[in-house]
């Protein structure tokens, strides 16, 4: 393996450890939070919501926004380490 | 001034703006007739991804079914912005990176194989065209609601609107009229929600308003909560699907807006790999102001409603219930014969849409003749809860042709945006790259307008003449779509070891049985079956999560058919190599 494809390989490992986390994520706000353990966490309140419903309704959209600006940055940063950016 | 006269002038005002861009931007070339030009910065890429994403569906009907299924319709919410994530992590910047024009153009050199090209332009063609009928009939039956215009008519004009800007435009055109109608339509969407937010709650964010107490010091949702009991419905906050049907009906939603190749060929448009990510964020923030709003709306109207009709007598209801029964999207049959209105659990008709008799009642309702005999005496449609929303708020009446202009953008975009794809399909995959390939640009500049006229034909005959099976196969359209491309795709970017048997395999596989599925437990075949009941869905599956259920099985196809035949060749391998690296994009080109 040469030195460019070292540095590639390097850079597509960060990239799926980056990928792995922020699809956790994803999957805990909405499959998790939203759906499997929507009942128990009904039992705790955000203002007038139920905490579950909340998830569901409004929470998990605000949270895959965020999670694609991070991503977005996380990226950025990472493509300049590597000298990938333009 | 009137609702017509209003709805006719930002009717009217919102069409010449659309028209006046088409014309300013016309398409010289194929690049910027197929993404235009390449060149859309990230933000303007993000308001048309989300006018394209955003359909009729989402503005007229989507807070009502909410309305109506409560917690049940958090599958659409979650599903319709989760698949966002998705597409941003897992697919735009690479297909950015790929540089080429469409989805089955990343198919077909991926997978080294003219049939893997073929299989996706069949797939795209029917996600596409099941998906744009809807729209047609959206734009007609905002026409005959709001302008008193027949259906045929509404339909015909919505045609020639798009045929204007897509044929001279193309992408390029496309693109910045869905910019104008992104902000149309949120506008429209908006307005009449602040007001309503702050009637009900007194807080004019109808995020924060529907967690907000209502007049009698209760919280308002606590309050649907009781009503829903009181009259024999499941709590709002509780929902009657099971777990497992919510799980895989909200996965397919994802899986499939990632995969629906009018959103993916989007990302095409802008200038870097960079670009991409941040143009999905933009799209995203951009939808999730309705996405967030439209359960808001769907928990003021709901209690509205139950306030205004439960138990109420009929000839001291408020004037807009009369109005939409005359549109028949209201029906009444007063079946214990006290004059009042009583709505309660049930279906209240015999079959889903109510038969009007020519005749009045004792109350001087319409007379219908398909009531059973549950106790719930009330029909309302689901579309009524946007649609009617101002009129049930008293709001003025330029708010109320706001939402006429605001369905229609909404609409036109998505309709725009689709007919392209299709369009694209069979100029640049079919004749482009398969049957002509000496085809000159001039010549698939010619091939492609063609294309876009006679797909916007059929779609305007769909929508004129919607067969039985098109409002049940829009829905579908996401299990199509997760249940043939999103594997594909995934697969051809993070598994080198991907080759075209593999993937051809999975697709066929995948979308056959998603289609047999469909066919046998929801559509049934004219003449042949009807569909089964729902006690025999696999696992207790629908329809509609079924997509999930068959990306699964495409994946494990995919894999074990990839891993016993031949790798795939060194140049292809490359190819995936130099897609997991964002820098040296280039512009998207056709060769």
């Amino acid at each position: 393996m040469n030195n460019k494809q070292k540095k590639a390989s390097a850079y597509w490992k960060e990239n799926i450890r980056y990928l792995t986390l922020l699809l956790f994520i994803w999957f805990i706000v909405s499959f998790g939070a939203g759906i499997l353990f929507k009942e128990p966490l009904n039992q705790f309140r955000l203002g007038g919501f139920k905490l579950g419903f909340w998830f569901a309704q409004q929470g998990s959209i605000y949270v895959f926004v965020i999670l694609i600006f991070v991503y977005v940055r996380l990226m950025n940063k990472l493509d300049k380490k590597y000298g990938y950016d333009e | 001034m009137s609702v017509q006269v209003w709805t006719w002038i930002l009717v009217g005002i919102t069409f010449s703006l659309y028209f006046g861009i088409a014309i300013w931007a016309r398409a010289g070339s194929t690049k910027e007739f197929y993404v235009a030009g390449g060149g859309v910065s990230p933000l303007a890429n993000g308001m048309a991804t989300a006018a394209d994403w955003m359909s009729a569906a989402s503005f007229i009907s989507m807070a009502g079914i909410i309305s109506f299924a409560g917690y049940d319709g958090s599958v659409y919410l979650m599903g319709w912005t989760g698949g966002y994530v998705l597409l941003a992590l897992l697919l735009a910047p690479y297909l950015r990176k790929f540089g080429k024009f469409t989805v089955p153009d990343f198919i077909g050199d991926r997978y080294y194989s003219n049939t893997a090209r073929t299989v996706a332009i069949v797939c795209a063609l029917i996600v596409s065209f099941t998906y744009v009928a809807g729209q047609m009939r959206g734009v007609g039956i905002v026409f005959s609601q709001f302008l008193q215009v027949d259906i045929t008519l509404g339909v015909v004009i919505g045609m020639a609107v798009v045929l204007i800007f897509a044929f001279l435009g193309g992408m390029k055109g496309i693109t910045y009229t869905q910019v104008a109608q992104y902000c149309v339509l949120i506008f429209a969407f908006m307005v009449p929600a602040f007001f309503i937010s702050i009637q009900m709650t007194g807080n004019p964010i109808p995020q924060f308003g529907m967690g907000s107490k209502v007049e009698e010091g209760v919280y308002l949702l606590d309050k649907l909560d009781t009503l829903h009991t009181q009259l024999g419905f499941k709590e709002y906050t509780s929902g009657t699907k099971s777990t497992w049907d919510i799980f895989a009906i909200t996965m397919a939603l994802m899986a499939g807006t990632a995969g629906l190749p009018h959103v993916i060929v989007r990302f095409f448009t802008v200038p870097k790999v960079k670009d991409a990510r941040k143009s999905a964020g933009y799209a995203l923030l951009l939808i999730a102001i309705l996405y967030t709003t439209a359960p808001a709306i769907a928990v003021f109207s709901r209690t509205n409603l139950i306030e205004t009709v439960s138990n109420k007598e009929y000839n001291s209801i408020p004037e807009w219930f009369k109005n939409w029964e005359n549109t028949g999207l209201i029906a009444w049959s007063d079946k214990n014969k006290d004059g009042k209105i009583q709505y309660v659990a049930g279906n209240a008709l015999s079959s889903k849409k109510p038969i009007y008799t020519n005749k009045r009642g004792a109350n001087g309702e319409r007379l219908i003749s398909n009531a059973n005999n549950s106790a719930n005496e009330l029909y309302v449609d689901r579309d009524i809860m946007v649609l009617a929303n101002p009129e049930i708020a008293n709001l003025p009446n330029w708010v109320i042709a706001l939402v006429a202009a605001g369905g229609l953008a909404a609409a036109l975009s998505t309709a725009a945006g689709l007919l392209l794809v299709i369009s694209t399909s069979i100029s640049h995959d079919l004749i482009k790259k398969q049957l002509k390939p000496n085809i000159s640009e001039k010549g698939e500049l010619v091939a492609a307008r063609i294309a876009i006229v006679v797909a916007i034909i059929i779609a305007g005959i769909f929508g004129i003449y919607p067969p039985g099976f098109v409002a049940a196969v829009v829905a579908l359209a996401f299990g199509l779509a997760a249940a043939s491309f999103f594997p594909a795709i995934v697969l051809g970017i993070f598994d080198k070891r991907m080759n075209k048997e593999g993937a051809i395999a999975g697709m066929v596989v995948g979308i056959s049985l998603m289609l047999f599925y469909m066919i046998r437990y929801k559509t049934g075949l004219i003449g042949v079956m009807d569909p089964r009941p729902a006690s025999e869905w696999w696992l207790g599956t629908s329809p509609e999560g079924f997509g999930t259920f068959a990306m699964f099985i495409n994946i494990i196809v995919s894999i074990i058919v990839s891993r016993v035949t031949p790798a795939p060749p060194k140049n292809v391998q490359e190819i995936v190599e130099s897609i997991r690296i964002p820098s040296g994009a280039g512009e998207a080109s056709s060769h």
